[in-house]
């Protein structure tokens, strides 16, 4: 049995080392200057700088970008939750005509690439005059989200046993009462990881959000591809704006990290 | 199914799924269908042309390539991707601090956006500033990912690996977490190897999970677009440009409307015909 963990260990160490050494090297060239990063490979950057992370704070285009980012992806997180709970609670609890046909047919949508979809994107919401605003990529990436967080909230529903439901209608509980004070609050563990799903397929997104936004609403993730066009090879400050979009969704894995554990513990995910 | 009651009235808390969904899919998928049967000159002069762009499409040799190409690269990832995540599931200790540390940890390359995972592995495997590109280049072999096709595909499947096999590892620990300790305890009474105790007990429960997650794998791998772009930008030469930046090229690029959407079509309905075959194969070997 000992050999067995001591092996355990050794792949869990393996893998993680192969996570995190190609971000470790970004850390490290976010803090170098691009002199030190074309004439000298070392492991620890011989002097530290955050000029690269100042060129980035000082600059209202990156700032915009990260706020414009943000911005979007709340949104559709919040979009995709509302309309997926009522849907995923009909989905779980009753059977209704065309029910299997209707669940298969929104996973399509999470199959359609979205290169598929850029040209009558773009005309759509340009008709709209949604162009160029957060909203468009918001309900532009409804396309895959929302699927996505019926097909989990179904599943995390439906491993919450019916005896619940009949135990709250004898303890005289509406439907409505029912689901906002008991099923809700039981399913903590799956919307916690239905958010986790949703922010992050939104978040790193770029094809639908660079194509649905011009110089309003241009997202940090558009922006630095235009940097690196734009100056050629400052390996620095894109080093340091990516570790700067690697950020919110630590923030957001850390605040589920115990629902993640808990809500992928209930089974099928 | 008794348990569940017919209601049709579910519907009204669907129809607002129903509605979204109609809007950010159907729609811009019907314009798609109806671009694909014309010749667009501009905005007033079209012509309705059949199927022609569809036989063009069918007959494309690029296209032929791209598609071989990908499907290349969706099985070489799948099938490193699945074993490796569920490898790394079934090692990760059960206690209540290391177990969230590890998983946070594990979820960091998800949550990467796909054009910074395109940058970060270029940073890395370059030859002059790259860790990963001097350590081969220090082992002796000219590493260069943008001018040997062989060295371009390796980077890309490293790439996807380190990006998505945490997605199998979450999913797949989920399915084990859902296994009922009477089950192991049961098997090791019966004096189970490890192997066997995988093989009987482990894997029949993680089915579901794996389901999910290969479909999920399948579907994205084939999807892929942004991180090749950054990467090679389809190159050397043509030899890493999957479907997705063949379409991108063909509809934003050049702006052929007709062909872009007519292979749009078909590329939509291979992705629909792939995932549908494994799910009945799958669903089918169940019963």
């Amino acid at each position: 049995m000992i050999s067995s963990r001591l092996t355990n260990k050794l792949v869990i160490a393996g893998y993680a080392l192969f996570l995190l050494l190609p971000l470790y090297w970004l850390l490290a060239m976010a803090l170098k200057t691009n002199r030190d990063i074309v004439s000298r490979l070392e492991w620890f950057p011989a002097s530290l700088t955050l000029a690269n992370f100042a060129e980035i704070f000082t600059n209202p285009v990156w700032l915009d970008g990260f706020i414009n980012s943000l911005t979007y992806v709340l949104l559709n997180t919040a979009l995709s939750l509302m309309v997926a709970l009522p849907a995923a609670f009909s989905f779980s609890r009753y059977r209704f005509l065309g029910d299997k046909h209707l669940f298969f047919w929104l996973l399509t949508n999470r199959m359609s690439p979205p290169a598929v979809f850029l040209l009558p994107f773009f005309q759509l919401y340009s008709a709209l005059e949604l162009f160029d605003t957060p909203i468009a990529v918001a309900l532009a990436h409804c396309l895959f989200t929302v699927p996505l967080a019926v097909w989990i909230l179904e599943g995390f529903m439906s491993g919450i046993p019916r005896t619940v439901d009949d135990m709250a209608k004898v303890d005289g509980h509406s439907t409505l009462s029912f689901f906002f004070r008991i099923f809700l609050p039981a399913l903590k563990g799956g919307i916690g990881v239905t958010v986790f799903f949703c922010f992050m397929f939104s978040w790193v997104e770029l094809l639908l959000a660079r194509t649905l936004t011009g110089s309003e609403a241009k997202p940090m993730v558009v922006v630095m591809t235009r940097t690196v066009s734009a100056s050629g090879l400052d390996w620095g400050v894109l080093a340091a704006a990516g570790v700067l979009t690697v950020l919110p969704g630590l923030i957001v894995v850390w605040f589920v990290r115990n629902h993640l554990v808990r809500g992928f513990a209930l089974g099928r995910v | 199914m008794s348990p569940e009651q017919k209601n049709n009235r579910a519907w009204l808390a669907v129809l607002p799924v129903v509605l979204i969904v109609a809007f950010s899919g159907v729609v811009p998928l019907m314009t798609v269908v109806n671009y694909s049967v014309q010749d667009i000159l501009d905005v007033h002069t079209r012509f309705f042309v059949g199927f022609d762009w569809y036989r063009d499409a069918l007959r494309d040799e690029r296209l032929h390539g791209a598609f071989l190409r990908q499907l290349g690269f969706s099985a070489t990832v799948l099938l490193i991707e699945v074993p490796l995540g569920i490898l790394v599931a079934r090692c990760i200790p059960r206690d209540k601090h290391s177990t969230p540390l590890l998983l946070v940890l594990f979820a960091i390359p998800l949550l990467v956006p796909l054009n910074v995972v395109g940058t970060i592995w270029q940073i890395f495997a370059r030859g002059d500033i790259g860790l990963l590109g001097a350590a081969i280049n220090g082992l002796g072999i000219e590493f260069n990912y943008t001018q040997v096709p062989l060295h371009a595909w390796i980077t890309l499947v490293l790439m996807d690996v380190w990006h998505w096999t945490s997605l199998v590892v979450l999913l797949a620990f989920a399915g084990l977490s859902a296994i009922p300790p009477a089950y192991y305890q049961a098997a090791a009474l019966d004096g189970a190897s490890r192997w066997q105790m995988f093989r009987h007990v482990e894997l029949p429960h993680l089915r579901s999970v794996l389901l999910i997650a290969v479909l999920l794998r399948l579907m994205d791998s084939l999807m892929i677009y942004t991180e090749p772009l950054v990467l090679t930008g389809g190159g050397p030469g043509n030899t890493t440009t999957f479907l997705s930046q063949y379409l991108a090229t063909m509809a934003v690029g050049q702006f052929d409307l007709g062909p872009a959407a007519a292979f749009s079509v078909i590329y939509f309905l291979m992705i629909l015909l792939l995932c549908w075959l494994f799910h009945t194969m799958v669903v089918s070997r169940d019963q």
